[in-house]
């Protein structure tokens, strides 16, 4: 599985969306992805790439776009 | 109520946009919004934690005209059923959601909401002490609001000023929504002092929230236990925040752990953390653990806020005067509510209570008299801060699933949710989260061939607490 699928699958499968659906998704975008959808979330990434995250990034965190470039630039998460 | 006149030089409302309001201009907005009510009426408000559902809200209760608190991301069908049911005059929401109401004339407008005429025909008469409705919290589609009175609302206001010693300097920012008991007690002891209320829609999860956190030097905040989790994961205890004074908890039982560890926290950085407890039928407060007990009394809500008392009773319904016996936590307090109401006929109704409630919590307290929640009478979970019937879900799943039995049960913060086809499984979890408007992080479906039964046909939910324990 390449980076870019697990980042997807992770979307996916915390908000029970489809793949067509996440490059699209932002932070209250959807009612699942609310302040209890977001913790969720950051926790199934730092577990799909092995990473901790920092308080900042986690709150900057606003969308499917600006979290790949979280990870690209800040945790050597290469799409 | 509120004296707004008393602190007019004060900054009343910021918002996240920069927007500012003296109490003087907020005494002159909400006066013209009543002037446009007219009449004591009932009006539904949609509220968001926004200038313009502040000011509508300060506006009827001041204006004596009867609001009903409800969040403007009601799901609309139970929406439309609430309205039915209660026939309010009036709506404010905001105005980007009039056009769901196009059939209702706006007779007023100001900072984004909008008032609406409903032209409803019926208007039941509302009891004269009167003064807001809200729901339990967590409703899951009954129209049952707890009815507080003017005199409910200053009592309890005045004794949260007390105990938290609050006065003009404070500047709570909102975590909570306005329509939620807890966040609403916040709003009126503060407006009680002239102090400034920091009004976002940004949740803790957004940098925005915490720009506007330091920027406008918010002293201090609440949170449900869920609220503690997410700052213990985002590291709070590493953030900058010299402007904050204060940090309250309500809404369910802190773990001891994180009790302990905002405790600490708190010591170090010579900040107050008030764990604190309540209910929507006791206006908002009815117990605080003073700051200086914190520690030494970990676990322990406190004691009964200045002007109420607590005491337990046995099933008997005699007193309880031995520490460390379990009964039903009692309050008495002016702060206790008149009672419910179930459809209009009901706002004519006077006090019920009397003074007392029986909180539906079982307790215990120490030699010292610090009471300890160590249970509930009914089968209720707190999710997020709100109170969810467990009885009612499994009402509501029986009646829009045909041929499966369900159960559910769980502890706070996570429901299970057992039914005996798996093929409806997931529909019965995405019934359930659009029913209660939680987050579906909360819900856990478990398949069982048959839900454990007595001989007389009663769940046995016993049975089910080894599937989550």
């Amino acid at each position: 599985m390449t980076n870019y699928e697990k980042y997807v699958n992770v979307f996916v499968e915390t908000f029970s969306v489809s793949a067509e659906q996440v490059e699209k998704l932002e932070y209250q975008g959807i009612s699942e992805w609310d302040s209890v959808g977001h913790m969720g979330l950051i926790a199934a990434l730092e577990d799909a790439f092995d990473i901790m995250m920092d308080t900042d990034d986690i709150i900057d965190f606003s969308s499917f776009e600006k979290g790949k470039e979280i990870l690209a630039n800040n945790y050597e998460v290469e799409f | 109520m509120w004296c707004l006149e008393q602190h007019k030089e004060n900054t009343a409302l910021i918002d996240e946009s920069g927007r500012t309001l003296s109490y003087r201009k907020l005494d002159e907005e909400t006066k013209r919004i009543a002037e446009a009510v007219g009449r004591r009426s009932l009006v539904f408000s949609l509220c968001r934690n926004t200038i313009g559902s502040v000011l509508g809200y300060v506006a009827f209760i001041n204006g004596n005209i009867l609001p009903v608190l409800l969040s403007s991301h009601l799901e609309e069908t139970l929406r439309a059923s609430l309205m039915q049911a209660y026939q309010p005059a009036f709506l404010w929401i905001p105005a980007e959601q009039a056009d769901r109401f196009a059939e209702m004339e706006p007779v007023y407008s100001c900072y984004d909401y909008v008032l609406l005429k409903t032209g409803y025909k019926t208007e039941y008469p509302l009891y004269d002490h009167l003064g807001l409705l809200l729901t339990t919290s967590g409703s899951t589609g009954s129209p049952k609001f707890v009815r507080q009175s003017y005199d409910n609302i200053l009592d309890n206001a005045k004794s949260i000023v007390s105990y938290l010693e609050l006065d003009a300097t404070e500047r709570p920012i909102t975590t909570l929504p306005m329509n939620y008991t807890y966040g609403l007690s916040i709003i009126n002891s503060h407006l009680l002092v002239g102090a400034t209320l920091l009004l976002t829609e940004k949740t803790l999860m957004q940098k925005e929230f915490w720009q506007f956190f330091k920027e406008a030097g918010a002293t201090s905040f609440g949170g449900v236990p869920y609220t503690y989790e997410m700052l213990d994961r985002l590291r709070f205890f590493r953030m900058e925040l010299p402007s904050l004074r204060t940090m309250t908890q309500a809404g369910g039982k802190l773990t001891p752990e994180l009790h302990k560890k905002f405790a600490e926290y708190a010591k170090e950085k010579d900040t107050k953390f008030i764990v604190m407890y309540g209910q929507c039928e006791a206006t908002a407060r009815m117990g605080y653990l003073p700051a200086e007990k914190l520690l030494e009394k970990c676990g322990s809500m406190g004691i009964a806020i200045p002007g109420g008392k607590f005491h337990l009773i046995d099933v008997n319904g005699q007193y309880i005067t031995e520490p460390h016996v379990t009964g039903e936590l009692v309050y008495e307090g002016t702060n206790v509510t008149l009672g419910y109401a179930e459809c209009g006929e009901d706002l004519i109704k006077g006090d019920e209570r009397h003074g007392v409630l029986q909180t539906g919590d079982m307790a215990q307290f120490d030699e010292d008299g610090y009471y300890y929640i160590v249970g509930r009478k009914k089968r209720f979970l707190k999710i997020y801060g709100n109170r969810v019937n467990l009885d009612e879900i499994d009402r509501l799943v029986k009646a829009r699933f045909d041929n499966i039995d369900c159960a559910s049960a769980g502890v706070d913060d996570h429901m299970y949710l057992f039914v005996t086809d798996g093929a409806v499984a997931e529909d019965v979890k995405r019934f359930i989260v659009s029913k209660t408007g939680l987050n579906s992080a909360a819900f856990k479906m478990i398949v069982l061939e048959e839900i454990p039964k007595n001989d007389a046909g009663k769940t046995l939910y016993k049975n089910l607490a080894r599937y989550y324990q």
